[in-house]
């Protein structure tokens, strides 16, 4: 009998030198039939393979002979969708992960691929509009707006040319699901897309997809020309960014796509009035398009009765950092911080207590274990003054330094801001400075502008780090209520909790006057 | 492939200038002053316009690198595992052979920290390997 053996494909797999197993494989056994298949999202054990069904991981090229005769027990993992951490989850947009060959049309129509779009051709355009509100689909990028909404109103503006953007931009750190979806199922994107177009009566999309992935560009180019024909008269074209963290915010997205400055809009006009060139454009995450298929062969009910309160649905978390068991953990909205960080996520690597969890990338929040009661949805993060964003979370151990993370904010800040709005351009910087204040306990000698002679009546420089911090507050509050989007007005989130969470890091253990209510 | 080429295949395209400055970056390292200049006349744009679009934007440089480059994870997720510290031992190791960039996210955040050479990825980085990267970069 012929052994039939799948080697992941995802990127992870490939940093972690699949390709010398792959070698391997075609020495020892080149009468076996190799499939590259898309990853489980089982990133502690990349890269995986299966021999007749039988998983192994992680697996060095030096593994595979002791694999292929039977003799490598310390590396079995049993059938893979049996694993309690597989079949645990509601994998509902990532059903096919670890299952399929990414480019096998074959693959994808075997698994249920074209029938929500055949399902939403054969309904009037309002039809399936309806279907998406009924599902309570909201954005996955973190903006977490109703889909439907959005849908409705490009399709209720007069428009001879409409476009349906992808923001595939995944800029935070710690997130993956639209990478490993892009590289693993991109036909389910592009089948949600032409969902869309057809439900808004858009002819065009564009993926807007980051330089830093240079595989999934790949793969979505390839599936683009596979599948021209199954999609068309909706056409999709990749764009790729050119390494600007801020292009991933949609106004700026459009901007860039237009050939321009990756700088924002401000709103109004929205982008469902007036998007790419001017023209009602739908501008969604990869997941939620990825979620469309589903949705329409589904129902929009099945959908809306995973998730709690307003957060209907799953959300394929990213488990990241410090973290035992990290990868792509798809859930019903609802499960606790807690579960997800110690139960699924197995507590830290290095065996030191959690200390801090970010949730929702460089613009999310620190939170302490005292907060891991916290349901995953977005109202409850929310209401503790964090956000889920992208479903990144970056677990840390008890080395990490706080104030230096709280500083990595305004820096990273600084690095990516477009320029266009003040509080975000120079109040970056000065948190930065100010931070490093903090750091030096404060300051005792007048600065350049408090030795001016006009200054001769202001109160001199206030010593402490005390009065540094409340000064790093401040502007926190200015920039979270001015800054003209979400770099600068959610980089206080990170800022703040660090702060108020975390005192100990930031001087003297003295306590912090709670702030940005 | 030369400007020209470039220039003709984004001809029907819509919004063509970052695409068409992202293959000049590829075929020659850099977008240089020339470059901006032809690209600006193609297009109807001012050559300011297509220089505050040029400049815009980390991945495109206005003169080519001098040494092969290595672009190290930066984010948390990798800041979380580790990566500071790597990210000073690369300077160390490099010693001016190559250049070491900050990338911000690789999306291998379980796996760090990671680096990327080229579009070659690399992942659970430790001095070691790391240091294996950059001798092979700098031969």
């Amino acid at each position: 009998m012929i052994r039939v053996i799948h080697v992941s494909d995802d990127a992870v797999a490939h940093a972690l030198g699949v390709d010398a197993v792959v070698a391997a494989l075609r020495t020892a056994a080149p009468e076996a039939e190799l499939r590259r298949v898309s990853g489980w999202g089982m990133h502690w054990l990349e890269p995986i393979i299966e021999v007749d069904g039988i998983g192994y991981g992680p697996v060095a090229a030096e593994d595979v002979q002791a694999i292929l005769a039977g003799e490598a027990d310390h590396l079995r993992l049993g059938i893979i969708a049996e694993h309690p951490w597989i079949a645990g989850q509601d994998r509902l947009t990532f059903a096919r992960a670890g299952k399929t060959r990414p480019l096998s049309l074959e693959d994808y129509a075997a698994t249920g691929g074209w029938v929500g779009l055949n399902a939403a051709r054969a309904r009037p355009a309002q039809a399936v509009l309806d279907e998406v509100k009924a599902s309570g689909l909201r954005g996955r990028g973190g903006a977490g707006f109703p889909a439907g909404i959005k849908w409705q109103t490009v399709a209720d503006t007069p428009g001879a040319v409409k476009y349906i953007v992808a923001n595939a931009d995944e800029g935070d750190s710690g997130t993956f699901a639209d990478r490993m979806l892009m590289e693993g199922d991109p036909y389910g994107l592009i089948e949600g897309m032409a969902i869309a177009g057809y439900a808004v009566g858009a002819r065009k999309g564009y993926i807007y997809i980051r330089s830093e992935y240079p595989h999934a560009i790949a793969r979505l180019e390839a599936a683009i020309a596979l599948s021209r024909a199954i999609v068309a008269p909706f056409d999709v074209e990749v764009r790729v960014g050119a390494g600007a963290y801020v292009c991933g915010e949609e106004t700026s997205l459009l901007n860039s796509l237009e050939g321009k400055r990756g700088e924002v809009r401000a709103k109004p006009p929205l982008p469902a009035i007036e998007g790419l060139f001017g023209r009602p454009t739908v501008v969604n995450n990869v997941l939620t398009l990825a979620a469309i298929p589903w949705i329409l062969a589904h129902g929009g009910v099945a959908y809306a009765a995973y998730g709690m309160g307003r957060s209907r649905g799953t959300m394929p978390l990213q488990i990241a950092g410090n973290v035992r068991y990290g990868g792509l953990y798809e859930t019903a909205f609802g499960i606790t911080l807690g579960d997800i960080v110690n139960r699924i996520g197995g507590g830290s690597e290095s065996g030191a207590p959690v200390r801090a969890v970010q949730v929702g990338g460089p613009l999310g929040a620190y939170f302490p274990p005292a907060l891991f009661d916290t349901p995953f949805d977005y109202e409850s993060f929310a209401a503790r003054d964090g956000l889920i964003g992208h479903g990144g979370v970056v677990v840390f151990d008890a080395s990490v330094d706080m104030l230096a993370q709280a500083r990595f904010a305004m820096e990273f800040c600084a690095h990516e801001s477009c320029g266009k709005c003040t509080p975000c351009r120079i109040g970056s910087t000065r948190g930065v400075e100010a931070l490093d204040r903090v750091r030096a306990g404060g300051r005792s000698a007048p600065d350049n502008v408090e030795r001016l002679p006009q200054m001769r009546n202001a109160k001199g420089p206030q010593p402490g780090a005390a009065a540094e911090l409340a000064l790093v507050e401040d502007l926190c509050d200015t920039m979270a209520s001015t800054s003209l989007c979400a770099l600068g007005g959610f980089t206080p989130y990170p800022v703040m909790s660090a702060i108020r969470h975390f005192p100990e890091d930031f001087g003297a253990g003295t306590p912090v006057a709670e702030a940005a209510e | 492939m030369d400007l020209d080429t470039i220039l003709r295949k984004h001809r029907d395209s819509e919004g063509p200038l970052l695409p068409i400055l992202r293959d000049i970056q590829a075929a020659f390292g850099c977008i240089s002053e020339a470059h901006k200049r032809e690209v600006a006349q193609a297009l109807n744009l001012t050559r300011a316009e297509v220089h505050g679009v040029a400049s815009f934007y980390h991945d495109l440089r206005d003169a080519p690198a001098d040494r092969p480059i290595i672009r190290l994870c930066h984010a948390e997720a990798c800041q979380a595992r580790g990566g500071r510290a790597l990210v000073a031992a690369a300077e160390r190791i490099a010693d001016g052979r190559v250049l070491t960039e900050a990338v911000y996210c690789l999306g291998l955040c379980a796996v760090g920290p990671s680096a990327i050479v080229g579009d070659e990825i690399h992942a659970r980085l430790t001095p070691a390997k790391l240091a294996a990267l950059i001798e092979k970069a700098a031969a």
